[in-house]
């Protein structure tokens, strides 16, 4: 009797766990069904009328860049200290970022013996930072100081904090206490066990995600350019403006964007991989 | 690892030597950094924005996000005399119903601003009394404006120009005479007309008001029902464009949730093509594989500009945008969860003489699903706030109509409003997407 009971159990478990997942199914189907029938009524433009033109853009600036020639290249090179600038903020961000991520992290992982009563709070802190998106800050800081590259830096560091700092505190909650405990029973301050016994071990994952970081911070970077906060985005935001006759000028950004992007994400994979082996390097 | 350095033996100079490249290390590193900030600061000119800044800015900003102004102008030109909110005419007092703080006496009036503060227009002549300064009296004339000042130093808070007079003793009290019109403003903290316009029939009804209002019979506008017309007047109050924000914050989500969702679905079985135990033909790995790394490094920003050209702005040009890029990204990361999954599982589930279709169903899919859900769900979220820069290159949603609020820069307050709901709606998904992630993966 105990084994028909078991098995009446099994059945009906499974039934509604494929209840369930038909449900799933279904709400995504009708999420995205209904969801893109709405979007293409919502846009400017039809998707089915869009179809054809989507390739006249990329078509007319490779037409474009290839009637420019070898002077293309040139274009490039001459666009190089623009993508040098969005580079600098995307490092600067992320070097700033990262280093108040570490004290936010240090300051709300109870592994490391944080002062208990302010970890929530640092909590809280950084999921209000990461919440906040770039777009918004960037564009307050340009209003008060004037269009540069400092406000993007601001802006992305001040999101990387949040970011880097949940991850950073999640390392954190996986270390081995035995060097910490070992030390303070040598009897070494806060800041030395953070120092000898915690930094050693979580180094390597928080350069991984410290060089992930930054990957997205060129990609968030070259965007906040595009919206006024200089470097190539702001470049290409002037060529396109200019409309037809700068599409070699775009061609030549697109394709130093998408050369440097590709360097620094293989880049960053093969570190990563180095750093942590390469199951983990994500 | 103890017995692994021990193997070595221990060699006193390579320990040392060690350490010493350590110590060298730890100091050259902070340094080079040190240095490239220097460099950075250089760069990016710091010193001269720091000069250039107007903070002054962020205070107006401040302020005005949390206050509202009335204005009492005067017209010398064709005479009047009219109280209104931000001094639009839409939303301007009937002179009869004016605010307690305006005494009206024809075209004259009387303006307490409070605290001792008082504005007395007489024909073209304004008399603004100041506690602890004295009375300051401008006259507008076909010329300009002349005005007397108490003895003494002018603060800097008068600017007395011949063209135009603007004292602001306090930063909610301010006064303005040019040739044509004298302007008196006062400031109140809040936001004004939020739920409805000053000219609509439920402007100042309380909440309890409005509730009994929708429950009553008694039709305002014969045409609808009370509650239709609430709803109606308060998304289509004209300051605060409920409903054009409204509009604009869904369709930022629908940008996030289409864009990821396509991604996730389309990336899946790509991934499967990468991974190198599920396709043994090294030449459609490549291929894919490069496909992945081509998506995502055309980047959104290129992404958005070629679908803004192609389809022109709303939801749909971003939905794709992010669909194209996380593509590249959500597929090599199912790849690589592909390429590290249990062997075991699959054999096992080939052994009872499961098909091809069978043995992924059954063998990988529950192995990946973890993965699978919460990296959607993360990107799900990180979309959210991507959607919005992605708009503000223009696709439209929020991040467009911000980045136009912020342009103008009219009214702060609209500027704020819509910040605080941008924030709201990412806070709620990231809420959302670790709540699912909780529900569905750890099962709690």
């Amino acid at each position: 009797m105990a084994v028909a009971a078991l098995e009446q159990d099994i059945l009906s478990m499974r039934k509604r766990r494929q209840l369930y997942s038909l449900i799933g199914v279904l709400l995504v189907v009708a999420v995205l069904v209904s969801g893109y029938s709405k979007s293409n009524a919502m846009n400017s433009g039809s998707f089915v009328q869009g179809l054809s033109k989507f390739f006249d853009y990329p078509g007319e600036i490779v037409i474009e860049a290839w009637n420019a020639g070898p002077a293309f290249f040139g274009l490039v090179v001459h666009f190089m200290p623009f993508m040098l600038e969005t580079l600098n903020i995307a490092a600067v961000a992320t070097l700033i970022g990262g280093t108040f991520a570490v004290v936010l992290a240090m300051a709300s992982t109870r592994n490391v013996d944080s002062y208990a009563p302010l970890i929530p709070v640092v909590r809280r802190m950084m999921d209000i930072m990461r919440a906040f998106p770039e777009l918004i800050i960037a564009l307050f800081l340009i209003f008060v100081l004037g269009s540069s590259p400092v406000p993007a830096m601001i802006a992305v560091a001040f999101h990387t904090s949040g970011a880097l700092g949940k991850l950073f505190s999640e390392v954190n909650e996986n270390i081995d206490r035995k060097p910490i405990e070992g030390l303070s029973a040598c009897g070494a301050s806060w800041l030395q066990r953070i120092r000898y016994a915690v930094m050693p071990q979580v180094a390597p994952n928080y350069l991984s995600y410290f060089l992930l970081r930054f990957e997205i911070n060129v990609r968030a970077s070259a965007i906040l350019g595009f919206v006024g906060a200089g470097g190539i985005g702001a470049e290409l935001r002037r060529t396109i403006g200019w409309g037809q006759g700068a599409g070699d000028e775009t061609a030549a950004i697109f394709v130093l964007l998408f050369a440097t992007i590709m360097i620094i994400d293989q880049a960053s994979s093969y570190l990563r991989g180095k750093l942590v082996g390469s199951g983990r390097a994500h | 690892m103890a017995i692994d350095t021990l193997d070595h033996g221990f060699d006193r100079a390579e320990v040392f030597a060690r350490i010493r490249r350590r110590t060298i290390f730890t100091i050259a590193a902070p340094v080079m950094i040190l240095a490239y900030l220097v460099y950075t600061w250089f760069a990016f000119d710091i010193s001269g924005i720091l000069e250039r800044a107007q903070p002054e800015r962020a205070a107006i900003l401040a302020t005005d996000s949390v206050a509202y102004k009335v204005h009492v102008t005067k017209d010398i030109r064709r005479g009047g005399l009219e109280v209104a909110i931000e001094g639009e005419r839409t939303a301007t007092y009937d002179n009869a119903n004016a605010p307690d703080w305006v005494k009206i006496d024809g075209d004259n009036a009387v303006v307490d601003l409070g605290e001792g503060y008082i504005v007395d227009i007489a024909g073209k002549t304004m008399k603004f009394t100041v506690p602890g300064y004295g009375v300051i009296t401008a006259t507008a004339t076909k010329k300009g404006v002349e005005t007397q000042l108490p003895p003494g130093d002018v603060p800097d808070w008068i600017k007395d120009d011949p063209r135009k007079f603007d004292a602001r003793p306090t930063i909610d009290r301010r006064v303005q005479v040019t040739k044509t019109k004298i302007e008196v403003h006062n400031y109140f903290g809040g936001w004004e007309n939020f739920w409805f316009a000053f000219n609509s029939p439920l402007h100042g009804k309380s909440f309890g008001d409005l509730v009994s209002l929708a429950m009553s019979d008694q039709r305002i506008d014969p045409d609808r029902s009370n509650l239709s017309l609430i709803v109606h007047e308060f998304l289509s109050n004209p300051d605060w464009q409920h409903g054009e924000v409204f509009t604009a914050l869904f369709e930022t989500v629908m940008m996030a949730v289409l864009g990821t969702l396509t991604a996730a679905l389309v990336g899946l079985p790509l991934a499967f093509i990468a991974a190198r135990n599920f396709t043994p033909s090294f030449v459609l790995r490549f291929g894919v594989r490069r496909l992945f790394d081509f998506l995502r490094g055309i980047d959104m920003l290129i992404w958005s500009l070629i679908f803004i050209r192609a389809f022109g702005l709303g939801p749909l040009t971003g939905a794709l945008a992010i669909a194209f890029t996380d593509t590249g990204t959500l597929g090599k990361l199912f790849s690589e969860a592909l390429e590290n999954i249990d062997n075991k599982q699959v054999e096992g589930v080939r052994a009872t003489g499961a098909s091809q279709i069978q043995r992924y169903r059954y063998g990988v899919i529950p192995q990946i699903l973890p993965v699978f859900v919460s990296q959607v769900l993360y990107y799900l979220e990180s979309n959210t706030r991507s959607a919005t820069v992605i708009g503000a290159l223009g696709a439209g949603g929020i991040g467009l109509m911000l980045v136009e609020t912020m342009r103008t820069s009219r009214d702060w307050e609209n500027t704020s409003y819509i910040i605080i709901l941008t924030i709201l709606v990412v806070i709620v998904m990231d809420q959302m997407s670790s709540w699912l992630r909780r529900k569905l993966i750890e099962g709690k």
